[in-house]
């Protein structure tokens, strides 16, 4: 079975995707902050999760990006075996930010490494972003999640000895301690383990996409508890809320490694999805 | 405690404050960030006037994004930036004027001496650009426009913005030093 969809109305889907996550967050996000307010004992850091709060409701009021940092563009993109789009997706998702950076509009960030020198139009080698997975069926499922730079600063990666796996927990602490109020907390932490050295990283980004209100299990809560008695809390300034949840994706590794990795996202954890195809 | 403060502040409007209080601040607020701040410094060097008076003045560690009108400049978005970059300049930036509040993100390291009975820092919440964005009734004026949108000073008019959380107070008590040493002790224990 084909699945036709017009270069033109998908470039519009994934402008207006951009759209929808950049201005609000998603549903298991917008509860896990909710319930941190009323449970959060600290007045500081209450005030702060009302702050976040209202802005919230803001930004949604008016249609405008929650954050000045709009972010990096990254994609995840699964797309079925018998999806046939029939133009080059990567190209029109490279215009579609091109368009939701002029409309929205979106603060351009990015820049070549070395010159420092702004594209303007958040696009540029490499960026978008774009995480391509092949899966089976028909349907094309497209997931936006525009990265701020204050969190994915404070992220970090180690490659342990094999023997070492005792000594994960206290990396993640150590990475929270070092990052304090730096990346905006409350986080949600995404932690890769195994794989290789990118592919731990990116296991721990796709680790943040994890429902925020899925279960955590083992060491997962462990961390979770962990870095929540550290009193950074919110943004810093003390308080029980420094995480909203710690998940963990794994794969197998090389018996002589132990990649270890974690990413760190502001309390705007900022992502959409769209899925072409769908059977009606 | 909770204050609301009318600009330009005295020293006695911040002297009562203490770290952990939250602030609501009217009037006028001055956006600098890295290059103002150098710019600030240099002309201090050469002896040279400011085209904008810091008496009682309160900065705000903020990059916005301005959109040009018919009726003039409109804000978009401007929340605070991380506030450790400009920790260096500071205290010569204080030494040389009065001003009573820095307004911010994440704390300074190395500044409470030079904060001590002169100057406030007030954290804002990170990321919250909408919300700044409303309580930012006029762009009064821009100086310095050369330096890029993001680097200019911008003169705001502000009504009741905030929360602002007293992080330094002037009498040298930090919150974000002592929440960072609690951390550490913390995690010294899980080792």
């Amino acid at each position: 079975m084909s699945t036709k969809i017009s270069r033109e109305s998908f470039i519009r889907s994934i402008a207006d995707l951009l759209r929808k996550a950049e201005i609000e967050l998603p549903d298991d996000v917008m509860n896990a902050l909710r319930k941190a307010e009323t449970t959060e004992e600290n007045q500081v850091a209450k005030s702060q999760l009302q702050a976040i709060l209202k802005n919230l409701e803001i930004a949604k009021k008016h249609g405008v990006p929650m954050c000045q940092d709009t972010g990096i563009m990254i994609f995840f993109v699964e797309i079925g075996s018998e999806f046939q789009p029939g133009f080059d997706l990567e190209a029109a998702i490279r215009e579609a930010v091109v368009l939701a950076t002029a409309e929205i509009p979106l603060r351009p960030n990015a820049v070549d490494p070395l010159t420092r020198k702004n594209s303007g139009n958040n696009t540029g080698v490499g960026i978008p972003d774009i995480h391509w997975k092949l899966i089976p069926g028909n349907q094309l499922k497209i997931t936006a999640a525009p990265k701020g730079a204050g969190s994915e600063n404070m992220s970090a990666l180690r490659m342990f000895n094999p023997t070492e796996t005792g000594s994960i927990k206290n990396f993640v602490l150590e990475t929270i301690v070092n990052a304090g109020g730096m990346p905006c907390p409350p986080l949600t932490i995404g932690v890769g383990i195994g794989g290789s050295f990118d592919a731990a990283a990116r296991l721990a980004k796709e680790a943040l996409l994890e429902p925020l209100d899925a279960p955590m299990e083992g060491l997962e809560r462990e961390i979770f508890e962990a870095v929540n008695s550290l009193g950074i809390g919110c943004m810093g300034l003390g308080g029980s809320t420094t995480a909203l949840s710690v998940h963990m994706k794994t794969a197998h590794c090389h018996t002589a490694s132990l990649p270890v990795a974690v990413n760190i996202q502001c309390w705007a954890n900022r992502h959409a999805s769209v899925v072409f195809g769908r059977d009606e | 405690m909770e204050y609301h403060l009318q600009t330009p502040l005295k020293k006695e409007d911040i002297e009562k404050l203490n770290a952990g209080d939250i602030v609501y601040i009217s009037g006028e607020i001055l956006t600098a960030r890295d290059e103002a701040h150098a710019r600030i410094l240099e002309m201090g060097e050469k002896k040279e006037e400011l085209p904008f008076s810091l008496e009682g003045a309160v900065i705000y560690h903020c990059g916005p994004l301005m959109q040009q009108t018919e009726n003039g400049w409109k804000v978009i978005s401007a929340g605070p930036t991380t506030s450790g970059r400009m920790s260096k300049m500071t205290p010569s930036l204080l030494k040389a004027h009065g001003v009573r509040a820095i307004i911010g993100k994440g704390g300074m390291k190395g500044v409470t001496d030079a904060l001590k009975s002169r100057c406030v820092y007030l954290a804002y919440t990170g990321g919250c650009a909408a919300l700044a964005a409303e309580l930012i009734k006029e762009v009064k004026t821009v100086h310095w426009l050369d330096l890029g949108m993001p680097e200019a000073v911008w003169v705001l008019r502000v009504e009741e913005f905030g929360p602002l959380i007293v992080g330094i107070d002037t009498k040298e008590k930090d919150i974000f030093a002592e929440v960072r040493e609690k951390a550490q002790k913390q995690l010294e224990k899980h080792e």
